[in-house]
């Protein structure tokens, strides 16, 4: 069901929403995009430093990917917890950091990343995040922070503590 | 629930505001909708006066008129006014100044009409002014498809003809427009947005077609381009940029796939046009994806200046600058309509200053584009040379990336000189390029997997550098087409997206650096004469009118887009130095008093 098309949340609507294009819940797994098999996701698969790993979330009960609305595509990038800031140090798992890989300026993906600097970037129009700190905006016309995701660590998998932190894709105006 | 209770909250406001429009005073104070008009009231003089636009007006302008995105067919960007002049430029002062409403990338000019002012902006938004006052006089606003946002938010300006003004919407729609009230004559489809094709190029007018293509080289889309009646809307031809098996050119595609579909070639930038043949040049963009190895061949007609013939739209010629691109190095400027001295004799020339940087100077005959010379104007360290005869560059495969090879290569993907036009004065026979030198990029190819609409480029790694120990980007240079050499070069403050203006005033004019500043520059020296900070940065096209026999010089300030873009990337380079350019979208108007 195309219920959210080109970064257009219009997933407020509770009886539109089906498992497979639901936001991501509390001890969801996660399996990589280019995944086959949808093998859970773990720390190991997050190469430390970058670079991120898109991912989409798994309802654990049924294996049911959640990759019917783009708005559910999560980055996710592995950093040294020591660096990590304030609530960002709550919400990661063992250092690695989750956020809506969806921008907020146009829908793009964000899975740019500069290495040197170790920051995300969208692809489109580069607006610039800083994975430490929220994904707050560094640079660009991102109009706001990506949202985050809260991530635990279950069974040895990387798992969603808790729903997004705010509204993921654009705000309509 | 908060959502409910907010809905509720602004239903009831929507209520109170409609029970007072209703016992207002009168049925002309209802808001109108956003996309609208405004409020009809009897039609202003000047648009009672409004002069049809003729095709003989527009092979011969009117010295105060600006009817096309470069004036004239020939491409010059070139004012005969000269009222403005390097004694008085100094005290050129604003006479008015006109917020859009929109924030992204202002690149169109503001087309002139007998005082009669038409300005594109972001935001699918066209609006009349009163050009000698600022008076808004109607304005077109069109909302985009839900599902739609263009990876490029801009419009770069309208085309002109009889009592309508043309206007390509973002959603590869091509709006017919009255003139005198703003309203929509036609409409027509273009293309299919959800196949990845957007637009914001000007049209251009040729003899009562309608003429423009579409964006979509990162969306995996086929280029063309396409006229269309001026006065019905009917579309009178296509001509896709990239031939179907069979066709000729389609030797230089992989045989028996389907790369030729999504092969790219895309026209986003308004074409010239030689009356003499009937023959217009437009320039196309890069292949898709990016990276040539995986479509191996020349890839006609990417990268490249092809000329159709404008009542047929049948191929009568073309110039690839260079095969098989790999570096994102769209060739959509196309060439200026110029003739110029080669060995004794004068060449009836084409001279496009390309993304790849090189200069090429070309000759057209009517069903052939011969090569004449072609020479870099910023560092570029990819064509090993070029073959004397053809002109095809002997590309240093190691500068060359490709899936999963990394490479380095200058200029950066952007370009000696990305889209914006170079202007040329018939007065000092000189050349004018605002170029971007000392910038490199590496880049590595990925396989990328095809899914319409999205994007197809199969970029894995994209990153800028500078030059280590260069003292700057931005330039604007000046070259003798006679002699081919370069006259002189000015430094700007920072890297330079300024399409350029000269006028008959021995002037130039140009905005493109990070500072906010539109500048006055003297067309012999490069000197800088004059520079005024606007609200926003300046990288839309300048235009001179005239009304009421007085000279006007009138830019779009309005940041964003692609030179946001290079801020970004040069603030990864130098963190902090680079902070982000004010956006907000302004109409500006100067005058000498």
């Amino acid at each position: 069901m195309a219920i959210s098309v080109l970064g257009l949340d219009l997933a407020g609507m509770p009886a539109l929403a089906q498992p497979t294009s639901e936001r991501p819940k509390e001890d969801d797994f996660l399996v990589a995009i280019d995944s086959e098999r949808g093998d859970p996701l773990e720390l190991k698969h997050i190469p430390v430093g970058g670079p991120p790993v898109l991912a989409w979330p798994m309802d654990r009960a049924t294996n049911t990917v959640r990759k019917d609305s783009r708005l559910n595509k999560i980055v996710l990038v592995h950093l040294d917890p020591t660096t990590l800031v304030g609530s960002t140090r709550d919400r990661a798992a063992e250092g690695v950091v989750a956020y809506s890989a969806i921008c907020p300026h146009a829908g793009c993906e964000v899975n740019g990343w500069a290495a040197e600097q170790q920051i995300l970037e969208c692809s489109c129009h580069y607006s610039h995040y800083d994975p430490r700190e929220g994904a707050a905006v560094l640079d660009g016309p991102a109009p706001r922070a990506l949202p985050a995701l809260p991530l635990k660590i279950v069974d040895g998998k990387l798992a969603v503590a808790k729903p997004f932190t705010s509204r993921v894709g654009i705000v309509p105006t | 629930m908060t959502n409910t209770k907010a809905l509720m909250r602004s239903a009831c406001v929507g209520a109170i505001l409609a029970a007072t429009g209703m016992s207002g005073v009168s049925a002309q104070q209802t808001v109108a909708p956003a996309s609208a008009t405004p409020v009809p009231g009897p039609m202003p003089e000047i648009l009672r006066a409004y002069a049809p636009v003729t095709a003989e007006r527009l092979k011969k302008p009117e010295d105060g008129n600006w009817l096309m995105f470069r004036r004239t067919f020939d491409g010059w960007g070139y004012s005969p006014l000269a009222e403005i002049n390097h004694e008085n430029v100094s005290r050129l002062q604003p006479v008015w100044s006109f917020a859009t409403g929109q924030v992204e990338g202002h690149q169109a000019p503001p087309i002139v009409n007998n005082g009669v002012m038409f300005v594109a902006t972001p935001g699918n938004q066209l609006l009349a002014m009163e050009a000698k006052s600022g008076k808004i006089l109607w304005r077109y606003k069109r909302p985009f498809p839900e599902d739609m946002t263009p990876l490029h938010p801009t419009n770069r300006g309208v085309g002109l003809y009889g009592d309508k003004v043309y206007f390509a919407a973002a959603e590869a729609i091509l709006v017919a427009l009255d003139a005198k009230t703003g309203k929509e004559v036609w409409t027509a489809k273009v293309d299919d947005y959800k196949k990845g094709y957007y637009m914001s190029l000007a049209p251009l007018v040729v003899e009562g077609k309608v003429l423009l293509g579409a964006s979509g080289g990162e969306l995996g889309v086929r280029g063309f381009l396409a006229a269309f009646d001026a006065e019905t809307g009917k579309e009178l031809w296509k001509t896709y940029t990239v031939p179907a098996p069979g066709e000729p050119g389609s030797e230089t595609w992989p045989a028996g796939g389907d790369h030729y579909k999504r092969g790219g070639a895309s026209i986003w930038i308004t074409g010239t046009y030689d009356p003499e043949t009937n023959l217009t040049f437009w320039g196309t963009g890069n292949g898709g994806p990016w990276f040539g190895d995986q479509r191996p061949g020349d890839n006609l007609y990417t990268s490249s200046v092809v000329a159709f013939d404008a009542t047929s739209g049948a191929i009568k010629g073309h110039f690839q600058y260079h095969p098989n691109d790999s570096w994102d190095w769209d060739e959509t400027s196309p060439p200026l309509v110029l003739d110029y001295q080669r060995n004794g004799r004068t060449v009836k020339g084409l001279v496009n200053v390309a993304r790849d940087g090189y200069l090429w100077q070309l000759e057209r005959t009517n069903d052939k584009i011969n090569f004449i010379a072609g020479q870099p104007y910023v560092r570029q360290n990819v064509f090993k040379g070029l073959d004397p005869k053809t002109g095809r560059p002997d590309i240093d495969e190691a500068r060359k990336p490709g899936t999963n090879k990394t490479a380095e290569f200058c200029p950066s993907l952007w370009g000696g000189k990305d889209w914006p036009p170079v202007a040329y004065s018939p007065q000092t026979r000189l050349l004018y390029i605002p170029a971007n030198d000392n910038l490199c990029t590496e880049l590595t190819g990925e396989a990328p997997k095809y899914v319409q609409g999205e994007r197809f480029m199969g970029v894995a790694k994209n990153v800028m550098k500078m030059v280590a120990g260069a003292d700057h980007i931005g330039e604007l240079q000046a070259w003798d087409l006679d002699s081919g050499k370069k006259v002189w070069t000015t430094n700007l403050p920072s890297f330079n997206w300024g399409a350029v203006l000269a006028t008959a005033g021995g002037l130039l004019f140009a905005g493109g650096t990070n500072d906010r500043k539109f500048r006055a520059f003297d067309a012999k020296t490069g000197k800088i004469l004059w520079e005024f900070p606007t609200g926003s940065g300046v990288a839309a096209v300048p235009v001179s009118f005239q009304v009421d026999g007085k000279q006007f010089i009138a830019v779009q300030s309005g940041w964003g887009v692609d030179p946001a873009k290079m801020q970004s990337r040069m603030n990864l380079i130098f963190p902090g130095e680079y902070p982000d350019v004010p956006q907000g979208g302004a109409i500006w108007v100067f005058a000498v008093n």
